[in-house]
């Protein structure tokens, strides 16, 4: 065993405060009473009603969570796609085009393929006639392009993972390339396509670069509103906001925790009973 | 004149007018520019339990999913029940496959992973749960039916990737290194109810495997590869006692390898002058050979004597000193290092608990063995 | 592996309706599969770039969209009109080529600094019990869930005059008059360190996590004092992971636009803002246009081949 030495554990205590003391403040001052977000002037939950009844915020947050709901299913179907080709079928005329098409939006900046996809949706527009302004549509297309990217990458490594004889062996029992796919494929990597799933949920609420470039007027998403009333300066009741937020995922996380640890301590539970 | 029939029936590889079950002809393996199996031609019968033995990477499991129709043959034929395989995919194959890693569907139940195979050949759902219901109690896994591969033990999982593989009561199975992943007790029990199947099921099977006692147990005749080919098949006693070539005779068991050069060569006898023992090898029986011609004697170590006084007779026996002594238990292995400086191997069952004026350490002994005990091998 | 033959009867529904008209075209099932992902990604990513590459070298006019015709077709030969105009200005005005320097500069430093940052904790972690391990990883995964928006926004509520740590340092004495902290390069450093620190981590865990401890004690065991051992076996071994992260941060971090924005001041010219800046201010596209492909050329283009060597190397 090697020695320990208390810098390890206090650099990590540092390294996590650094990470949380932000976001705790932004909760704590959601509840304060002043306008001034720094300044404590007792307690309230009055930012709380403001938010609600701020229709502009309202109607972003819709937007915002129906884009990123189709993004992310459309993607997961795509990303998956990319990834099983890649993954099993071995060599075909256009695989290196797609293995970098499908890298390279990682490390794409993202004012690069925002500026490119409205460039793109623009002169689609003025050879086709389609997309006829833009909007939603748009901005579901952009999130969904790079999304898939993120998915590919989860199921890719899903399927690395996997011991790929469990599919010959489907195979040898007389099932068909589709029929594997949807019995046993599908089914052992669905948790990397939850998980890609979410991940590309959360890219698309996240994201604002992208959005601003491909949208046009009528849908503005969360991110956009937020950013521009950030820019402004202070607002409480983006404070509420964030909180809110907080709240969803440390319940969505704390509720995954749950099920694994309860899935598990089963497990464990019938190996006993040996 | 009866008991050749019966020779002939459990032996049909011996009857000229039997039609092979599986014919592997000419077949050839490339994957770019490595040849993992090259021309290779076996037959093999009906209710045959064989064993493909090699070293890891000799081909023997690339043969093996060819056969399953995993890959296909670079060239050459495979027919099995004297239907040409080629274009066949492994779910149009008559044969069924039992892998190294049991590859059973984790999100599956024990029960659904055995009748998933006769789902898919469109059995019904009541048919295939009694069938399922009789393999499981077959592998005695009855009670473990709604368990999920995780909670099963390895022994546990191996039978329920057996059962799989044979409830869809195939022509041919193949087995890839079915008891590697098991303990040596376990192995050494599931070996024997493996041939129990094997034998009230009357299906053939082919099993890849590294471990020649395994093969020795298990087989109706072993074929053994090296580098990609066919070095020698036969029945287990042929290959341990009649091997074809010194790599044969040095991969199945522990073999002495003697070089030496043919001095008389008579139609009842050869002699090989051998500077390795200081002396001349009387070999009991002819060889054709030439004068002068370099040959090699393979010896196994069991098949050596051990004494203190010199054996009768002028040839098969050497001088000189235990260098090691291993004890086994059940046996003891000797090195004795030759006055020419060559070590031989011989062993020696230990029949009771303690001997007195046992050889050991540093002793002076005479090796000495009968002339029908080695084998002459030009190859 | 034998190729996917025309699916059956046992094959899902939906399936025989897609592929069997399909295959009368000549389209095996194989095929279509492949070109599902390859046609999206053709259209929606790599077509931009070449929409891109052709306004960049288009007049800027004020029209809708504003940017001249490319080329003219009279019926009979096509005339095409190409400016390199756009990129003369990117050289000619030393605004872009400092922006250029800065966010490598900037993205360079934020990296480093990440790594020395994250380079214990993720050791910290991938050396902790199971329990507390999953527990440690999922706090560093966690605030990539919330809204990077407003986690940047929230060290503006820190960083300001009045804001959390100078009201702190005011009150506890430390100091008298507030620091300015808020429009500076240190803000920029800051933010980007904080919200791609979790990157950093990842990476780092993930190569750290199946470091072998036996080579460790193997390490100790010759004599090697811990600070020996680390710069002989850990951190060799942990390379891929220091690669990765490093890349992870630095690459995204080049292009950032809402770091700079909100954290930086008016002369913190970043790339990514400067893009912004000529697209939504300007309104000069083709101007954009030739940023974004210099940027393209100059940043993406080496990182997405060194990426490609190192998967390559690792492969063999």
């Amino acid at each position: 065993m090697m020695r320990r030495s208390p810098f390890l554990p206090l650099i990590c205590i540092a390294g996590f405060v650094f990470l949380y003391a932000p976001i705790v403040s932004l909760v704590v001052f959601s509840f304060n009473e002043s306008k001034l977000v720094t300044v404590w002037g007792g307690f309230s939950t009055k930012w709380y009603g403001a938010l609600f009844r701020d229709p502009q915020i309202l109607g972003a947050a819709w937007v915002s969570l129906q884009v990123a709901a189709i993004a992310a299913t459309v993607a997961v179907i795509l990303g998956t796609l990319a990834a099983y080709v890649l993954m099993r079928f071995g060599r075909f005329r256009s695989r290196a085009l797609l293995t970098g098409m499908v890298t390279a939006p990682l490390v794409m900046p993202e004012v690069i393929t925002g500026l490119s996809l409205l460039l793109l949706f623009v002169a689609m527009e003025q050879i086709f006639g389609w997309p006829a302004g833009r909007g939603m549509t748009t901005i579901i297309i952009a999130h969904t392009t790079f999304a898939m990217a993120y998915v590919a990458v989860v199921v890719q490594s899903r399927l690395t993972g996997m011991d790929q004889s469990v599919e010959e062996a489907a195979m040898d029992l007389g099932a068909r390339p589709v029929r594997v796919f949807f019995d046993i494929t599908l089914p052992i990597i669905s948790p990397a396509l939850v998980a890609g799933w979410l991940l590309a949920f959360t890219l698309s609420l996240d994201d604002l670069v992208v959005a601003s470039f491909v949208t046009g007027p009528g849908a503005s998403t969360l991110p956009m509103v937020i950013f521009s009333k950030v820019r402004m300066g202070v607002s409480p009741d983006i404070n509420a906001l964030a909180t809110i937020i907080i709240a969803i995922v440390g319940l969505g996380v704390g509720l995954a925790m749950w099920v694994m640890v309860r899935g598990r301590n089963r497990d464990k539970a019938v190996q006993r009973t040996e | 004149m009866t008991s050749q029939v019966a020779a002939t029936l459990q032996k049909p590889w011996l009857d000229q007018a039997e039609n092979p079950f599986v014919r592997i002809h000419r077949v050839t393996k490339k994957f770019g520019d490595f040849i993992a199996v090259h021309d290779v031609s076996i037959d093999i019968y009906k209710g045959e339990l064989f064993c493909l033995l090699g070293g890891s990477g000799c081909g023997k499991s690339t043969l093996l999913r060819m056969l399953a129709g995993f890959e296909e043959p670079s060239g050459g034929r495979i027919e099995i029940d004297g239907q040409d395989m080629a274009g066949f995919a492994p779910y149009d194959r008559p044969t069924n496959m039992m892998f190294q890693s049991y590859a059973l569907f984790p999100h599956m139940s024990v029960e659904r992973n055995v009748a998933y195979g006769l789902l898919r050949e469109g059995v019904s759902r009541a048919e295939a749960r009694d069938r399922t219901a009789e393999m499981l109690k077959m592998v005695q896994l009855e009670r473990f039916a709604g368990r999920k591969p995780h909670q099963l033990s390895g022994g546990q999982r191996q039978r329920v990737a057996l059962a799989r593989s044979l409830v869809k009561r195939p022509k041919l199975l193949l087995l890839d290194e079915p008891l590697g992943a098991l303990d040596k007790k376990l192995r050494e029990e599931t070996q024997f109810e493996l041939i129990r199947i094997q034998e009230s099921l009357g299906v053939t099977f082919i099993i890849v495997t590294h471990d020649q006692e395994e093969a020795m147990t298990l087989a109706s005749r072993i074929g053994v590869m090296n580098d990609g080919e066919i070095v020698q098949v036969g029945e287990p006693v042929e290959i341990y006692e009649y091997p074809k070539s010194r790599f044969v005779a040095d991969f199945v068991g522990s073999v002495n390898i003697l070089e030496g050069r043919v001095t008389e060569d008579e139609a009842n006898f050869i002699r090989l002058g051998c500077p390795d023992i200081g002396a001349e090898i009387h070999v009991g029986h002819g060889f054709s050979c030439t004068l002068n011609q370099t040959l090699w004697y393979a010896i196994r170590p069991e098949k050596i004597r051990l004494t203190r006084e010199r054996p009768e007779g002028r040839h098969n026996n050497a001088k000189g000193v235990v260098e090691e002594v291993a004890y086994l238990g059940n046996l003891s292995i000797y090195r004795v290092r030759l006055d020419s400086g060559r070590v031989i191997r011989a062993t020696k069952a230990n029949l009771s608990r303690h001997e007195d004026g046992a050889i050991t350490w540093d002793d002076p002994v005479w090796v000495s063995w009968d002339d029908t005990a080695g084998v002459v091998l030009s190859a | 592996m034998p190729r996917a033959q025309a699916p059956g009867m046992s094959a899902p529904a939906l399936w025989r309706w897609t592929a069997a008209p399909l295959a009368r075209l000549g389209l095996s099932g194989r095929t279509l599969v492949i070109l599902v992902p390859v046609i999206w990604l053709l259209v929606f990513f790599l077509i931009p770039f070449l929409v891109v590459a052709k306004i960049s070298l288009s007049e800027p006019m004020i029209a809708q969209p504003p940017y001249a015709p490319l080329g003219t077709w009279d019926g009979l030969r096509l005339t095409l009109d190409l400016n390199f105009g756009n990129y003369a200005f990117l050289l000619d005005d030393p605004l872009y080529l400092n922006a250029y320097v800065f966010s490598i500069q900037t993205a360079f430093v934020s990296a480093a600094l990440a790594l020395l940052i994250g380079y214990p904790m993720a050791w910290y972690i991938a050396r902790s019990p199971e329990p507390r391990r999953t527990l440690l990883l999922l706090l560093v995964i966690l605030p990539f869930w919330t809204s990077f928006l407003l986690r940047v926004y929230a060290w503006q509520g820190f960083l300001r005059s009045n804001g959390v740590i100078n009201n702190f340092l005011i009150a506890t004495g430390i100091i008298d008059t507030p620091l300015v902290m808020l429009q500076t390069n240190f803000a920029v450093y800051l933010g980007i360190v904080y919200t791609y620190l979790p990157f950093m981590i990842l990476p780092l865990y993930a190569t750290l996590v199946k470091l072998d401890d036996s080579l460790l004690e193997a390490s100790a065991d010759l004599g090697a004092r811990p600070v020996a051992t680390f710069f002989h076996v850990t951190l060799p071994l942990s390379m891929p992971g220091v690669i990765a992260g490093f890349m992870l941060v630095f690459v995204p971090a080049i292009g950032e636009f809402v770091i700079p924005e909100l954290l930086g001041g008016p002369n913190t010219l970043m790339i990514g803002k400067v893009l912004w800046g000529e697209f939504f201010s300007n309104r000069d596209w083709p101007v954009a246009s030739a940023v974004a492909i210099v940027m393209l050329v100059v940043v993406v283009v080496p990182f997405m081949l060194l990426r490609n060597a190192q998967a390559r190397a690792e492969a063999e």
